[in-house]
């Protein structure tokens, strides 16, 4: 009998009944819930009579809505402040392992906020109302977005209704050069496979540039695995990961801790298994990115030109690029360096981490943004790692450099607080999403790397970080 | 949830790939703790000059004329034609609230997000694969045909055009079971408690940390 790849083993441990078709109920054991798409599934089940099955599975925070500078001030868009109370009572009501409401030391985006808290485990189920539940793949978690229906019916049964997708291996083998993130090589594998590449798949991510990432680049990786079509992103657990979690609150302790350790070494692809699809890149070979486009896919290395769309075959990519160069108010041809930005965004679930925060001040240090740039945004993924970033100064260095420095958040990810872009203006961001009007109505985003948006921040303009 | 069963549907050409949830519906309209009344939103930047926000009249709003759904021709449309990877992005299920709210209650593509793929199920509306050929054709034909009508027939799992031409589309039993009836989902997994209840009692053996 073939072997088993890591996905197989984390699905079959939570099936608690197969359908003939393969459809099966899922058991799941974490449950994230952020304040914008929980609302209508709480409400759901007030309306059914129903309660939480294992509200001990939840974790939850507001993260969406809430603002990033003047805390003190509270949320002043009445229509954020009711998404916000609305879980604040949601949560009263049904009950949490953890909440960490709006302003609590803890409070940050949901994402961030899981892992470090320990609430993110190898071999776990892990569910929340949004896409970029994928991160939490990073510790060899099933974890993958659902809707708000599903929501509700994770809420109601601890189960979710799934068919199992199909397995694809990427594997990234041999050594990055210097100035090349994790996010680089998630770009660069968005722009090799599209952003419908891993649509039906399960994904996991191996080779030795990935055992290479620590914890944290591995949670921008698998962060971005959505943004190749791929519901879920997995890397398999490893000392490093151990090492990441021991300690941490809701981590095992004692003995639990050595059991736990034993069994999550066996969460890995055995070496007779087989994948549906197999996608290599070579770690050398990966560049720093920049996107040009609206989709995440339309990216391409630092020195390169934007794209000429005469020079595309294919009609409906051609008129892909010819709308995207539109929106973007790009000129064919151009080289990437030689575009200006009016903002910069560091932040996000991707990239708002600790070592993603050390890595902008490093380029930071000692130097201050283009007088053409209007605002550099810093926004830490959460209290923690605010914390721990004014522990190090990072924050002074960002100050001193004409940064911001603020509370932590999804902010200019989304823009549904006051963080945003005005139309027509352009940003580089560490975010994960180019679409349109995704940073505010008409906004400009280019995804670039921590390293890559400070440095544009500094020099007016993007700039191979490898020269700067 | 509404239960579809057969539907006689004018349909609506939108002829771009990777459309997302964020053109879907904007995050502003994320911030509703409502799940009606965002048809009237549905596309909202390709279908206004304005920024719309949650709970504005829109009857008034100045249109984007050339934008299909704001065309004469394809009003009361109830079948969206649509390129690969439809629905890509975030998971909001916002996104087929819209649509269903708007009137569609098919959605005809080559591919699409598997997120929104799953979500459309949950709310009455039937995501239907077509290879890309047939998905050619019917925009070949919506373009030369107006008031083109698509006849979509869950029990057989077929679509039918004017011509009397008609493929078949995969859909899972559940899911099939579930659309004709309309049924609740939770209340049929509820149907398992037991099974649940065992389950968890032997996860929680094997592995207690899960359990804190
Ligand atoms: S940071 Fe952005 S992508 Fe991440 S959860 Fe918040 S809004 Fe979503």
């Amino acid at each position: 009998m073939a072997g088993k790849t890591l996905y197989d083993k984390l699905w079959e441990s939570h099936i608690v009944r197969e359908e003939a078709d393969g459809t099966c109920l899922l058991y799941i054991d974490r449950h994230l819930v952020h304040e914008v798409t929980s609302p209508q599934a709480f409400e759901g089940l007030r309306l059914a009579g129903r309660q939480a099955w294992r509200s001990r599975s939840i974790v939850a925070n507001p993260d969406h809505n809430t603002p990033t500078d003047h805390w003190d001030e509270g949320i002043k868009d009445p229509v954020s402040r009711l998404q916000v109370e609305t879980l604040d009572a949601n949560i009263k009501d049904f009950g949490a392992l953890a909440y960490f409401p709006f302003k609590h030391a803890n409070q940050g985006i949901i994402h961030v906020i899981g892992p470090e808290n320990g609430a993110t485990l190898p071999g776990m189920t892990v569910v929340c109302g949004d896409s970029h539940t994928s991160t939490h793949g990073a510790f060899g978690a099933l974890a993958h977005g659902i809707g708000t229906s599903e929501v509700e019916h994770v809420l109601a049964t601890q189960t979710l209704v799934a068919k199992k997708s199909k397995r694809m291996l990427i594997k990234v083998e041999g050594k990055v050069g210097a100035g090349v993130t994790a996010k680089d090589i998630a770009l660069a594998i968005i722009g090799k496979i599209g952003t419908a590449g891993g649509t039906g798949y399960a994904v996991e991510f191996g080779g030795s540039a990935i055992r290479d990432l620590s914890m944290e680049g591995r949670m921008t990786l698998c962060n971005l695995a959505i943004e190749g079509g791929a519901r879920a992103g997995l890397v398999a657990p490893d000392e490093k990961t151990f090492a990441y979690l021991e300690g941490r609150q809701y981590a095992p302790k004692g003995q639990a801790w050595q059991d736990a350790v034993a069994y999550w070494k066996t969460l890995k692809t055995d070496a007779d298994a087989k994948f549906d699809a197999v996608v290599e890149l070579d770690a050398a070979k990966i560049e720093p990115q920049v996107t040009w486009g609206t989709s995440p896919e339309q990216v391409l290395p630092v020195g390169a030109k934007v794209p000429n769309p005469a020079k595309e075959q294919d009609p409906i990519r051609r008129s892909g690029i010819e709308r995207a160069l539109q929106y973007m108010g790009l000129k064919a041809d151009t080289p990437l360096s030689e575009i200006s930005v009016d903002k910069v965004f560091i932040g996000s679930c991707t990239n708002s981490r600790i070592e993603d925060l050390r890595a902008a001040a490093k380029v930071a240090k000692g130097r201050r943004k283009a007088a053409s740039v209007k605002q550099v945004l810093v926004v830490p993924g959460s209290g923690q790692v605010k914390r721990q970033a004014e522990a190090e100064g990072l924050d002074k260095v960002f100050i001193e450099a004409g940064f911001e420095w603020r509370e932590p958040g999804c902010s200019m990810c989304l823009a549904m607080n006051a963080d945003r872009l005005e139309p027509g203006e352009r940003c580089a961001s560490t975010s994960n999403r180019n679409f349109e009007g995704r940073q505010g109505a008409g906004g400009r985003t280019h995804l670039v790397s921590p390293e890559m948006a400070a440095a544009a921040a500094i020099a007016g303009h993007f700039i191979d970080i490898r020269s700067f | 949830m509404k239960p579809f069963t057969y539907l006689d549907g004018l349909v609506c050409p939108l002829d771009r790939a990777n459309v997302d949830t964020d053109a879907i519906i904007p995050k502003q309209f994320l911030k509703s703790i409502k799940r009606s009344g965002f048809g009237p939103f549905l596309f909202d930047e390709w279908r206004y000059k304005d920024v719309g926000q949650p709970d504005m009249d829109c009857t008034h709003r100045p249109l984007k004329t050339d934008f299909v759904l704001n065309q004469k021709r394809y009003q009361g449309a109830q079948v969206l034609l649509a390129r690969d990877n439809f629905g890509c992005g975030s998971s909001r299920e916002h996104a087929p609230w819209a649509i269903e709210d708007y009137g569609f209650r098919v959605i005809i593509a080559p591919s699409f997000a598997d997120i929104f793929f799953s979500n459309c199920f949950k709310n009455g509306v039937l995501p239907i694969v077509a290879s890309a050929e047939i998905v050619d054709q019917l925009f070949r034909e919506c373009a030369a045909q107006p008031g083109y009508r698509l006849r979509v027939d869950l029990e057989t799992q077929t679509v039918r055009n004017p011509a009397g031409e008609w493929f078949q589309f995969d859909i899972t039993p559940h899911r099939k079971h579930c659309l004709l009836n309309g049924l609740d989902e939770i209340g049929l997994t509820l149907r398992h408690a037991d099974e649940i209840k065992a389950f968890e009692k032997k996860h929680q053996a094997a592995q207690p940390w899960l359990f804190v």
